[in-house]
């Protein structure tokens, strides 16, 4: 992690690029997380549920946000960690992952900074949005 | 529309047992590349008593016990028509493989938007480890699109 004399308001932390959402990805998260929702599985049950094709689990998208995170600062210093899922990641989206400090406050006696999340894919639309709280002292 | 009746509606104990080879299997899903999350020697380096849990992953406790399932089956949530709206995280205390993580979840809030074309379902949920220390606290926003 930068140290604390480095961390302010505006900073932007080192984006996280991943490669385009395909199925073996989805049937590895499906597995590893437990989710085996078929509409992330199977395009047969996604198109009778009115989908195209199967799409990318959210708390995929998620996990990868907390990779930025955690590259940035040791997940130990990771005080909150909240997603907004706004739009469907479909395969074949190349999601990056952004972040950006927007606050530095204490609460709860410790120093923290606030961190904005998006994860945007290669046309530029904004699928997840989040925040987190992280301990800087 | 989902019966309110589910408000204050609490799930039975979801108990998960932590081990290297699930964290290892969800990092490689995420693509995890740091060793902390993957090698046991760089996680007792940077201070953890074993490999830890990413920050996402306690919400597999749910999934695995069925207790997700559960719940949308009480609500008569169908799969199809289900969204995860939001989801939110507050740290406690570490949680490393080796440790026995139960979560107990509550539902929250239940309300509609849009005449009833979109319901809203919020579940509040604690993780406490095998000491009975609070680990995380989780709260889900899923969505039903009728």
């Amino acid at each position: 992690m930068s140290t604390e004399t480095k961390i302010a308001v505006g900073q932007e932390l080192p984006p996280l690029a991943l490669p385009p959402v395909d199925r073996t990805m989805l049937f590895l998260f499906g597995g590893a997380s437990g989710d085996h929702n078929p509409i992330h599985i199977d395009i047969d049950f996604a198109r009778k549920a009115g989908m195209p094709d199967i799409f990318a689990h959210g708390m995929l998208g998620m996990a990868w946000m907390g990779r930025l995170l955690t590259r940035w600062a040791p997940q130990a210093k990771l005080r909150k960690f909240d997603a907004r899922f706004q739009g469907i990641t479909h395969l074949g989206n190349a999601i990056t992952v952004t972040g950006k400090v927007t606050a530095i406050a204490e609460v709860n006696g410790e120093r923290c900074a606030t961190i904005a999340l998006a994860n945007t894919n290669q046309y530029g639309q904004v699928k997840i949005v989040g925040e987190a709280l992280v301990a800087i002292g | 529309m989902i019966d309110r009746k589910w408000i204050g509606h609490v799930s039975a104990p979801s108990e998960l047992a932590l081990d290297r080879g699930r964290l290892r299997f969800f990092a490689k899903a995420i693509g995890e590349t740091d060793p902390v999350y993957t090698e046991v020697e760089a996680a007792k380096a940077a201070g953890y008593a074993d490999l830890p849990a990413p920050p996402t992953f306690l919400f597999a406790a749910e999934m695995d016990s069925g207790a997700v399932m559960q719940t949308l089956e009480d609500l008569k949530i169908p799969l199809a028509k289900l969204l995860h709206g939001e989801q939110s995280f507050t740290y406690l205390r570490p949680a490393c493989a080796g440790d026995v993580i139960t979560v107990v979840s509550k539902i929250a809030d239940i309300y509609d938007k849009k005449g009833g074309a979109l319901e809203f379902v919020v579940k509040q949920s604690e993780a406490r480890n095998q000491n009975g220390d609070l680990v995380a606290e989780l709260r889900s926003t899923l969505v039903c699109r009728n």
